[in-house]
């Protein structure tokens, strides 16, 4: 088949954010089970009648917490997420425009071999998009009004097959995961800094002495390296969310472009939506990473460069076009879609 | 030794039974894959009565290309009914090509018809009818992709060891076989009407 080439760049697309996804986890690991071992260590010296950390009890109960809070986002995160942007979900078509879009988005279902989701329209004039809900039989797509009087119709069913990609590869579940973990690590960051400065030193400088003098060099040297982790893991963690949001980003576009075989219309519609300048303001930051261009309208996501490339939800939008049309131009020349590579 | 066999023959019962199941999901799939090309061929063919009477009365002097639609589009339901991917997708897919190409000829005569496409009806019945043709286009990409895959892995080693036993078959893809019916005919938007 002529578009084996871009499943194949899928597979590789989601090879590298699958690593990402597990370079993350087990920097979490290493901040519960890591301050286990730690205690562990540190306690395994002691007389028979201290306490002996045996138990991996902050790597449980992170883990627990992390497991919790994403279940919960799971079940209730894209009604909150609708909620918060004061949409009306679009039951019964009453004009042309709002005929085309279910039409568009019955068609993209067809394309996508997905149940159709319900549809959402966000009453804000900016251009924008977003796909929600982490069950991809039950998902729901929201436009803005914008986006509708904006487009035409093969940009519409673009945009649209876009947040149909991020419901058929299951980013909705990833991200939500992705923000609880971060959520859970910057709580236990604030808590470590806060022992730290309360009185924690004093009684962690009392048990040290309990440990023999080798073991008691390796035992400093993880502290040492576990604080430092606790304290700059704030920022890490949400780096590597954004790394792999960006990631999921070309994948959908590439996902997009497979539904429709048509990236060309994505690009145009990428475009107009950067010429639309104005921030989003329905849309809150929490769902940034879900829409089909940073509602914020960050000036980060123009630029390349490697402040940009760290910060935003969204690769640059100049890159991303580019890279649509460099698709559109060889699927016109050789009828093979083809995905430039990263 | 014993046991060598014994692992062996565990490998091999496992393996023979995952790929069973695969060749089996990967069929259960490109059914269902055709049966949604057929919800959307039927869709295309109840929409087109509806719209030759929309248009019908204001233009009775085009009755050629009406009567062509017509023709094609109850060729396209007699194929459809006899039509499934081991059998007649290519008569099929001929025919739907048939049926579209009648169906933009009148898309041409329409455009032609200034009053005809001011009043609504006709404006909602042409995107339906885009919408249609869209749907018959993704179900068959769809299905083509799906069906690929069905046949690429009932062939390839070892999966081919399998196939006998879950009654794989090499289905048909939706492909048109002449270049006279590849050609998208060309349909000039900008023309103007003759006076």
């Amino acid at each position: 088949m002529s578009s084996t080439n871009l499943f194949e760049q899928q597979r590789l697309n989601r090879r590298r954010s699958a690593i990402l996804v597990a370079g993350f986890v087990l920097f979490f690991a290493w901040l519960g089970f890591g301050a286990d071992y730690i205690l562990y260590l540190q306690t395994a010296g002691g007389p028979p009648t201290h306490y002996h950390h045996t138990f991996p009890l902050v790597g449980l109960a992170l883990t627990v917490l992390a497991v919790g809070m994403t279940g919960f986002a799971w079940r209730s995160g894209a009604k909150q997420v609708l909620s918060a942007t004061g949409a009306w979900e679009l039951v019964n078509a009453s004009t042309p425009e709002e005929r085309q879009l279910v039409n568009v988005v019955e068609e993209m279902a067809i394309a996508s071999g997905i149940p159709k989701p319900r549809i959402w329209i966000v009453p804000d004039d900016d251009p924008n998009a977003f796909a929600t809900g982490s069950d991809p039989k039950a998902a729901h797509i929201a436009v803005t009004r914008g986006l509708l009087t904006t487009l035409n119709r093969d940009e519409l069913q673009a945009v649209v097959a876009h947040e149909m990609a991020h419901v058929r590869n299951l980013d909705v579940r990833l991200m939500t995961l992705l923000a609880a973990l971060v959520g859970v690590i910057a709580l236990l960051s604030d808590v470590t800094r806060r022992w730290l400065w309360f009185g924690g030193g004093r009684r962690s400088s009392g048990g040290k002495k309990g440990g023999g003098g080798g073991a008691n060099a390796l035992v400093l040297v993880l502290i040492v390296v576990w604080l430092i982790s606790v304290i700059l893991a704030p920022i890490v963690s949400r780096m590597l969310a954004l790394a792999v949001s960006r990631k999921r980003e070309y994948l959908a576009d590439a996902t997009g472009a497979q539904f429709t075989r048509n990236p060309g219309a994505l690009a145009s519609a990428l475009e107009k939506i950067e010429g639309a300048v104005a921030p989003t303001k329905s849309i809150r930051h929490g769902s940034a990473h879900l829409c089909i261009a940073d509602p914020l309208g960050r000036r980060v996501s123009i630029k390349e460069g490697f402040v940009a490339d760290l910060l935003a939800t969204h690769p640059p939008m100049a890159r991303r076009i580019a890279r649509l049309k460099q698709m559109a131009y060889q699927y016109e020349k050789t009828g093979e879609l083809v995905e430039p590579a990263l | 030794m014993q046991w060598f066999l014994l692992i062996l023959l565990i490998v091999i019962v496992a393996f023979v039974i995952s790929a069973y199941n695969r060749l089996i999901a990967m069929k259960g799939q490109t059914l269902n894959a055709w049966k949604q090309i057929d919800v959307q061929l039927k869709r295309r063919h109840d929409l087109i009565p509806n719209l030759v009477n929309a248009v019908k009365g204001a233009m009775d002097f085009e009755k050629e290309t009406l009567e062509a639609v017509i023709q094609a589009r109850n060729q396209a339901v007699k194929i459809q009914a006899n039509a499934s991917p081991t059998g007649g997708v290519q008569a099929l897919a001929g025919a739907e090509a048939a049926l579209g190409a009648a169906l933009s000829r009148l898309n041409v005569v329409v455009e032609r018809y200034p009053d005809l496409k001011a009043t609504g009806n006709i404006g909602q019945l042409q995107e339906e009818l885009t919408s249609t043709e869209n749907r018959v286009a993704f179900s068959r990409q769809l299905y083509n992709d799906t069906a690929t895959d069905y046949n690429v892995k009932q062939q390839q080693f070892p999966w081919n060891l399998v196939a006998g036993l879950a009654k794989a078959e090499v289905v048909e893809l939706w492909e048109i076989e002449e270049a006279s019916e590849r050609e998208v005919p060309n349909v000039d938007l900008s023309m103007k009407p003759k006076a």
